[in-house]
C-alpha cells in the first residue's frame, strides 16, 4: 500500500478541479479537505486493487453535494460563485464567466462533466457516482456541455485577446 | 485536464488554473487535521547533511526511522506503509526538535541525543542490541562481540554485527561505533565511508 502522501500528490489536483467544479473555488477547499481527511482515515481499510481516483472522487462527490444543500440552507447566499480572483492567485486566469457557466449546470450534469471530463472518470464509474447506467452518465456529461457552448463559449468564439 | 476531446478541454481549461499552489497549501491544512484528528501515524521529512540526504520519519511514540539516500527514500516509506501504517505524510515541522539535534551532532556541538525513540522496527536480539548501543559513549568505539556480550548473547557476534547493519535509527542509535575486533570500520548501513566521517567526526571533536 502506497504512503497516503503519495495518493495526495498524485490525485490532489484532480480532486481540486472536481471540488472547483463543483463547489466554485471558495467552498471547494474545504471539500478538498474534508475528501482528504475522510480518505485519510478509511485508507488502511481500502481494498488493494481499488481505483483510487474514483474512490476519492465519490468521497468528493458525497462532501460537494453536502456542502451544496448546507449552502442552500444558509439564509444569505454566501460563497456564490463569487468575484473571488484575489484568493486565487494571477487574476488573468480567473475567468468568471465560465465559473458561473459551470456553477448554472443542473447538479447532475455538472457532476457527469467533472468526473468525466475533468477527473477522466470512464462513464462507467462516473454513473456509479451519480446514479444511473453508464450511457445515461454519458448524455449527462453531453447535455451539460452543450449548454456549456451554448452560456459561455460564444463569449471566447473568435476572440485571441480579451477573453476574460 | 484529462478529457480526450481538444474541443472540451480548451473549453474547460480555464477550470484547472493553479491547483498545484493551491493543493501545496492544503496539504498543510490536511496534516494539522489530521493530526487534529489522530489519524496521522507517521510524519517525514527529509534533512540535508554532510553525509547525504536523510530521511526522518516520526510516529506518536517517536522518531522511527532514520534512512540514507542509498536505501531509496521511496523504499523506506513504503516498508513503514506496510510495517506501521500507510497513513504518512510529509510533515517536516513534526522533525523541527530531531533536525536540530542531527544538525548539532553534524556541527560537533552535540555528543548525545535527546529524542524520544519508537523502537518497533526490531524485536528479539535485535533490539536488544540497540538498547546496549546508546552506552557506547562518544568517540568510543566497541568490538561487535562485546555488544554481542553486552546484549547478554556473547556467542551472538554475527548477530550482532546484523542487529547493527538492520539498525532502523542510524547515528541517533549509534551503530557506527562497533567496529571488527582489529580495529577496522566493519560495514554500515550509510555505507563504510559514512562510517569513516562518523568516526572522524567524533575523534576530532
Amino acid at each position: 500500500m502506497k504512503p497516503f502522501e503519495e495518493i495526495v500528490a498524485q490525485h490532489g489536483p484532480v480532486v481540486l478541479r472536481v471540488c472547483r467544479a463543483m463547489l466554485g473555488p471558495a467552498d471547494a477547499e474545504d471539500a478538498w479537505s474534508e475528501t482528504f481527511l475522510s480518505a485519510l482515515k478509511a485508507y488502511p481499510d481500502l481494498s488493494h486493487d481499488a481505483n483510487v481516483e474514483a474512490w476519492l472522487v465519490t468521497i468528493a462527490h458525497r462532501k460537494a453535494i453536502d456542502s451544496a444543500r448546507a449552502r442552500a440552507r444558509r439564509p444569505v447566499a454566501v460563497g456564490e460563485l463569487p468575484e473571488r480572483a484575489g484568493t486565487l492567485g494571477r487574476p488573468e486566469d480567473w475567468n468568471g464567466d465560465l465559473w458561473a457557466a459551470v456553477g448554472a449546470l443542473p447538479e447532475r450534469q455538472r457532476a457527469a462533466v467533472a468526473y468525466h471530463h475533468l477527473a477522466g472518470l470512464p462513464y462507467q464509474e462516473v454513473a456509479s457516482i451519480i446514479g444511473g447506467n453508464a450511457d445515461a452518465a454519458r448524455r449527462a456529461a453531453a447535455d451539460g456541455i452543450k449548454k456549456l457552448r451554448e452560456t459561455y463559449a460564444p463569449a471566447v468564439t473568435g476572440a485571441g485577446e480579451g477573453n476574460q | 485536464m484529462i478529457t480526450s476531446e481538444p474541443e472540451i478541454e480548451a473549453l474547460l481549461a480555464p477550470l484547472t488554473m493553479d491547483e498545484d499552489r493551491v493543493t501545496a497549501r492544503l496539504h498543510a491544512r490536511l496534516a494539522a487535521a489530521a493530526e487534529r484528528d489522530g489519524v496521522l501515524d507517521i510524519a517525514y521529512r527529509t534533512l540535508d547533511t554532510p553525509v547525504g540526504t536523510l530521511l526522518l520519519a516520526v510516529t506518536g511514540q517517536g522518531l522511527v526511522k532514520v534512512a540514507y539516500g542509498r536505501q531509496d527514500h521511496d523504499q523506506v516509506l513504503a516498508e513503514l506503509a506496510s510495517a506501521v501504517s500507510p497513513r504518512i505524510l510529509r510533515v517536516p515541522r513534526r522533525l523541527d526538535e530531531a533536525s536540530r539535534q542531527l544538525g548539532e551532532y553534524f556541527e560537533g556541538r552535540r555528543t548525545l541525543f535527546e529524542l524520544p525513540l519508537d523502537l518497533r522496527l526490531a524485536s528479539g536480539f535485535r533490539r536488544s542490541v540497540l538498547a546496549v548501543l546508546p552506552g557506547i559513549g562518544y568517540g568510543h568505539t566497541w568490538s561487535y562481540a562485546q555488544v554481542a556480550a553486552a546484549a547478554g548473547n556473547p556467542r551472538a557476534v554475527r548477530a550482532a554485527g546484523s542487529a547493527c547493519g538492520a539498525n532502523p535509527l542510524p547515528i541517533v542509535v549509534p551503530c557506527h561505533r562497533v567496529v571488527r575486533s582489529d580495529g577496522s570500520p566493519g560495514g554500515y548501513v550509510g555505507g563504510a565511508d559514512v562510517k569513516r566521517t562518523l568516526l572522524g567526526l567524533e575523534s576530532a571533536a
